[in-house]
């Protein structure tokens, strides 16, 4: 009886030490907001452009973890930025959802300066702050700061933003892809001949 | 010839085909010099240099024509003589095949050096002036990546450097560039170690060399015999590719160069053999690096070997002098055919890293046979010097799992194309890895940019929600400090004011306050004038009302004007020279003088008859009496019959009072004295004197009393004109707070300032004070009314109408503005606009009542006076006519209950009034235009005509005066002179104008 007793009173005493070991823990090491929305969110490519339908890549990044939002409605981030992400959250890889725009190339946007009359309204619409330029003065996009989100190109009054593809460099060229070569061994070259000899 | 050291081994490799033989044959010989260099402006990783020179400019062979950018960068020099003909986009040697920014020189075939000099002792040189040395000469790796050497040799400062290993392998196929210059310039290539050793200090030096270079290796040995450098040279067996820089640490250290780390982490160095010729070069001689040692080959090259080549010699020129037979050549090929690249473009030029040249034939270098499938075999596994996992690799390079091939180490891959050689299914898999490395970096690069976005995004919305923050902080600033400023305005015109009305002496800052108001309605007039000769000038619409304002900004500061000039006339002391006060007062005043005098000369009997008191005094007394008798009644004579001479009068009849005051008071002084001795000598005239005393007190009181009547009489009257003055000048400061407060109001609502709604709080209580002061001016002015003469407030009190007219249309259509932006302030401007009306009604009301009482004389008289001034004239119908209007708008508000009342027939007996008023003033106004114009006709001149006339040569002075603006230098003189005529026309005719319309 007093064995039974023991046994008892040792796991009730190994439950209440664990028990407030995880109590404790799960306060002094909580971890505040949602740390799978940051990487979700570090996976998108933070054009801020609005193609998805919400006001930014953060908060595409909040739906997708919060309310299931589909994983396919980045159109800069091409299919890559899907892969990444089904591959984060453990969901099917699926084509980019044509809704919201296809894959472009990068392009950056350009201001035709001649034609600036310096309203500063795409300066506000930048999400990056790219644009540089003050009232009544030309402005001019830092191209190394621009997303390339194209917000810019509606506010202007006079349409004198062009987003302009990323010409290639010594720098930035890459390999291309090898052709697929025949993927076949040398006897199948032919099935049709040998189906017809086995016959 | 044995190993000193002990050759250790590297795992794979392969025994491609030397090809070596055929451009050994003959000795270097130096490339002839070409008609034109081409130095492509980046020849390595890192940034490329920034040109120095300018298109047209001579330069000199060996001088500096691009100068490095950052630490990953190298000089470039010229390498001949000649002109920069262009800095341009040309075709260069690299795999995309993209032509990059060059430097192009027209060789002007002189080769003419630029001055130059080597150190005569680099030993004595610090090592950061001498690895500068070397960089200025523009040195860089000349085995492979070209990477720029110094960085190479700053490796000394931050690792210790055991070992310094010169890469003298050579194990690529065809190339004998190495092998030729260590059987040639040996000499030189250990003067170069000898620097290298000098600034690394290393421990030990080898030079590892492949053992299918016998000549070469005896070569060095020889010279190493004459040297004192220590150093082993090691002989290694042949196989690629042992000159890969990890693959020859191991082969001579044993030590493998962990993942992702340098040689020098593991405390070695390696630099390439040519690279330590140029280093001797560039110290010794002073000379950059301006050419390098260029093999030949490949079976269409009738003359395969190894040529002293100018950096930027097209390989045009360089297959010319080896008399390539392009027929025959199938490929031409940068670099060893393991690792080098096929180019299509004759035209590019040799740069710092080009050591061979092959003109392949179809035989020699066949095409790429078509890739199939991989079977598996593991051949690659076996070849591959870095270890790797080829077709594990070529898997997820296909499939595009990069991350994968990342985790199996594919960037340790040194593409050495060992697999790709080795493959039997004819994989080009070095390719593969290639795509998959840049895809990575692109990732990467990528991944970089958007994290970069993210900070600015974030730092962006950190930025807006500050200025937000600071912006909301400076509105509740700027409010506190209006409130803070208004309340101590308010302090400051509470203060002053009853000590201005209590006492008439400290009128002193309401001078400065009527001078400013003046000042004030001066500007705003002269504002107001500008805008309308504007308006006129440009034709615009509106000149009617701007013609408005300005009368009664005119009127406004006539008032000011006014108010400040009487104000300053006025005499401190004396209650302000009372033009307006009564005849009432004045015959009171001659009345009381004569009392006085029958008084003073009945006490001149009584004394006379008694006998006592001072008699001479006495009838000194009445005599001055008698004169001022006399002055009062003229005056009050004169003021009856309307000359207004009676303010000095006041002013001496209070003065002698108070001097007859005094003197009484002096006389009853004597007299009680008298009295005293008499009493006191038991004088028996005693009771008399006592009598004559009291007498006396009384006449004092009675002056006493007389005095104090006079100056309530002259406050009564004087107080109300001081006031209306003041309060005039008030309402005119408050209408230009108002107009400010709206104006402010309106440019807030038209940017969408959220401050916009307690703005027209702010404007409905400044129009508030306006209304009360403005009652004030008008319970003032009733007050007024009852001594002054009603003749004068009916003008003003017209133009107080007219201003409240405008303020009121002013009102309504800012509040109709707020109603259509939906402002929440429209109830509050609604409640003004009402207020703003009461008050309009009020003062017509005001009016009707004085203009009913003296209309039948005072039209006349108005119509008279006026009935020249045409601007007055018109004004006076266009007045007429509102109050008409308003008048018969307020009869159709009524109700029908109210129809019924006595109001409505009151009103109704208005409006008929004002019908004849109407009448009257339209047709006086009428009748003095008619003879204006037929005035006008007399002379043969059409006043409709001549004004349209005016307006039209305006117009044109203006827009001539703008097309002469804008005007070129070249047409400038026919404008001006068409300006001139234009503008005279102009003046003429408004001058005519102007005679008639006054």
């Amino acid at each position: 009886m007093s064995a039974v007793l023991i046994a008892v009173l040792v796991l009730l005493g190994l439950g209440l030490v664990f028990g407030i070991l995880l109590g404790y823990s799960s306060i002094r090491f909580k971890v505040e907001g949602n740390p799978l929305v940051d990487q979700v969110d570090s996976l998108l490519p933070q054009t801020q452009c609005g193609q998805c339908g919400h006001p930014g890549c953060r908060p595409y990044a909040e739906s997708i973890v919060n309310s299931d939002e589909a994983i396919n409605k980045c159109p800069p981030g091409g299919q890559s930025t899907i892969e990444a992400l089904a591959d984060l959250l453990d969901v099917e890889v699926v084509p980019l959802d044509a809704e919201h725009g296809e894959e472009q190339i990068k392009t950056v946007a350009y201001i035709r300066e001649d034609e600036c009359i310096g309203c500063t309204k795409c300066i506000q619409a930048c999400p990056v702050d790219a644009i540089l330029g003050a009232a009544k003065q030309m402005h001019t996009v830092i191209e190394s700061e621009c997303t390339g989100c194209d917000l810019c190109v509606e506010p202007c009054p006079v349409d004198c933003i062009d987003m302009l593809p990323i010409a290639p460099t010594l720098n930035s060229w890459q390999w291309p892809a090898p052709k697929p070569g025949i993927e076949l061994i040398a006897t199948d070259r032919h099935p049709g001949i040998a189906l017809e000899a086995e016959v | 010839m044995k190993n000193t050291v002990r050759v250790h081994s590297f795992h794979g490799g392969i025994h491609p085909p030397e090809n070596k033989k055929q451009s050994t044959g003959a000795p270097i010989t130096m490339a002839p010099v070409p008609s034109r260099i081409v130095l492509p402006l980046q020849q390595h990783i890192g940034l490329p240099a920034d040109p120095v020179v300018k298109v047209g400019e001579r330069v000199l062979k060996g001088q500096l024509v691009a100068e490095a950018i950052g630490r990953i960068s190298a000089n470039i020099h010229a390498s001949t003589s000649g002109v920069v003909t262009a800095i341009e986009s040309h075709p260069v040697p690299h795999m995309s095949g993209m032509p990059a920014d060059c430097l192009i020189i027209e060789a002007d075939g002189n080769d003419e050096w630029i001055e130059h000099q080597g150190l005569e002792d680099y030993t004595q040189l610090p090592k950061p002036e001498l690895i500068e040395f070397i960089r200025q000469a523009g040195v860089a790796g000349m085995g492979g990546a070209g990477f720029p050497t110094d960085v190479k040799l700053h490796l000394g400062d931050d690792h210790i450097v055991n070992t310094l290993i010169i890469n003298a392998a050579e194990c690529e196929p065809y190339i004998t560039a190495d092998d030729m210059l260590m059987r040639e310039r040996a000499e030189q290539i250990l003067g170069g170690i000898e620097i290298i050793a000098h600034l690394l200090k290393p421990l030990h030096i080898m030079v590892g060399i492949e053992d299918n270079k016998p000549q070469a290796i005896r070569a060095l040995h020889a010279a190493l015999d004459n040297s004192t450098l220590n150093l082993d040279i090691v002989i290694t067996p042949t196989k690629y590719p042992s000159g890969g820089e990890k693959q020859l640490i191991k082969l001579l250290t044993g030590i493998e160069v962990p993942s992702g780390k340098i040689p020098a982490d593991v405390g070695i160095v390696c630099q390439n053999i040519g690279t330590t010729t140029a280093i001797f070069k560039a110290v010794t001689y002073g000379e950059p690096l301006i050419s390098r040692i260029v093999t030949v080959t490949g079976q269409a090259a009738r003359h395969k070997q190894n040529y002293e080549v100018r950096i930027g010699t097209r390989f045009a020129d360089l297959l010319d002098h080896s008399d390539v037979d392009r027929e025959q050549m199938y490929r031409l090929i940068v670099g060893g055919p393991m690792m080098g690249i096929t180019v299509e473009d004759e035209q590019i030029p040799v740069i710092k890293t080009t050591n061979c040249v092959i003109a392949g034939s179809v035989q020699e270098m066949p095409p790429q046979p078509p890739a199939q499938a991989c079977i598996r075999c593991g051949m690659c596994e076996q070849v591959c010097p870095a270890e790797l996992l080829p077709q594990q690799l070529h898997w997820f390079a296909k499939g595009r799992e990069f991350d994968k091939a990342r985790n199996h180490n594919l960037f340790d891959c040194i593409e050495c194309g060992a697999c790709s050689y080795i493959c039997p299914s004819n994989i080009p898999l070095v390719q593969y890895y290639r795509f998959a490395k840049a895809e990575i970096r692109k990732e990467d690069a990528e991944q970089r940019k958007s994290d970069h976005a993210r900070i600015r995004f974030e730092a962006r919305l950190e930025r807006l929600e500050r200025a937000k923050v600071e912006k909301e902080e400076r509105r509740k600033q700027r409010a506190a400090d209006a409130a803070r400023a208004q309340a101590a305005k308010k302090d400051a015109a509470l203060t002053p004011k009853p000590a201005s009305t209590a006492n008439a002496e400290s009128s002193e800052p309401d001078l400065k306050q009527l001078k400013s108001n003046a000042a004030i309605a001066r500007t705003k007039l002269r504002q107001a004038e500008k805008a309308l000769a504007n308006a006129k000038d440009k034709g615009q619409e509106g000149v009617d009302t701007l013609q408005a304002t300005v009368i009664q900004l005119q009127e406004k500061s006539d008032k000011a004007e006014q108010a400040y000039q009487q104000a300053q006339n006025a005499p401190a002391k004396a209650p302000v020279a009372a033009p307006a006060s009564s005849l009432k007062d004045l015959k009171n005043n001659a009345a009381i003088a004569r009392t006085k005098l029958k008084k003073a000369e009945k006490q001149l009997a009584d004394a006379e008859a008694s006998g006592e008191g001072d008699i001479s005094a006495l009838k000194a007394q009445v005599v001055t009496l008698q004169e001022r008798t006399a002055k009062a009644t003229e005056v009050y004579e004169n003021a009856e019959s309307g000359k207004d001479n009676s303010a000095p009068a006041i002013a001496l009849d209070t003065s002698g009072l108070e001097a007859d005051i005094v003197a009484m008071q002096g006389k009853v002084d004597k007299a009680e004295t008298a009295w005293k001795t008499a009493v006191e000598s038991g004088s028996p005239a005693a009771d008399k004197m006592a009598a004559g005393v009291a007498k006396l007190k009384d006449k004092l009181t009675a002056l006493q009393d007389e005095l104090a009547a006079i100056k309530n009489a002259s406050i009564a009257t004087a107080a109300p004109v001081i006031d209306t003055c003041e309060l005039e000048a008030d309402i005119v400061a408050m209408q230009a707070k108002v107009d400010k407060g709206e104006a402010a109001w309106k440019t807030a609502l038209e940017s969408g300032s959220p401050a916009a709604d307690k703005m027209a709080a702010g404007v409905t209580k400044l129009k508030d004070k306006l209304t009360a002061l403005q009652d004030e001016l008008a319970a003032a002015k009733s007050s007024a009314i009852a001594t002054a003469a009603p003749v004068i407030d009916t003008s003003e009190l017209e133009a107080d109408i007219a201003s409240m007219q405008a303020k009121v249309d002013k009102g309504e259509a800012a509040w109709k503005t707020a109603v259509e932006s939906g402002s929440p302030a429209a109830d509050k401007m609604a409640v003004g606009v009402n207020k703003l009306k009461d008050k309009l009604k009020a003062l017509q009301d005001e009016l009707t009542a004085i203009t009913t009482k003296s209309d039948a004389k005072q039209d006349e008289t108005q119509m008279q006076s006026e009935a020249l001034d045409m601007k007055a004239l018109k004004q006076q119908v266009s007045i007429m006519r509102t109050k008409l209007k308003k008048a018969e708008k307020q009869l159709a508000e009524l109700s029908e209950d109210e129809k019924e009342s006595a109001l409505a027939s009151e009103l109704i007996a208005e409006i008929d009034q004002l019908k004849l008023r109407h009448g009257t003033a339209k047709t006086t106004y009428d009748t003095a235009e008619a003879e204006l114009i037929a005035a006008a006709a007399q002379e043969g001149i059409d006043l409709k005509q001549l004004k349209i006339d005016a307006a039209l040569a305006r117009a044109a002075v203006t827009k001539a005066e703008r097309a002469l603006t804008k005007a070129e230098d070249d047409g400038k003189q026919t404008l001006e002179e068409e300006l001139l005529a234009i503008r005279a026309q102009a003046e003429k005719l408004n001058a005519t104008l102007e005679r008639f319309s006054e």
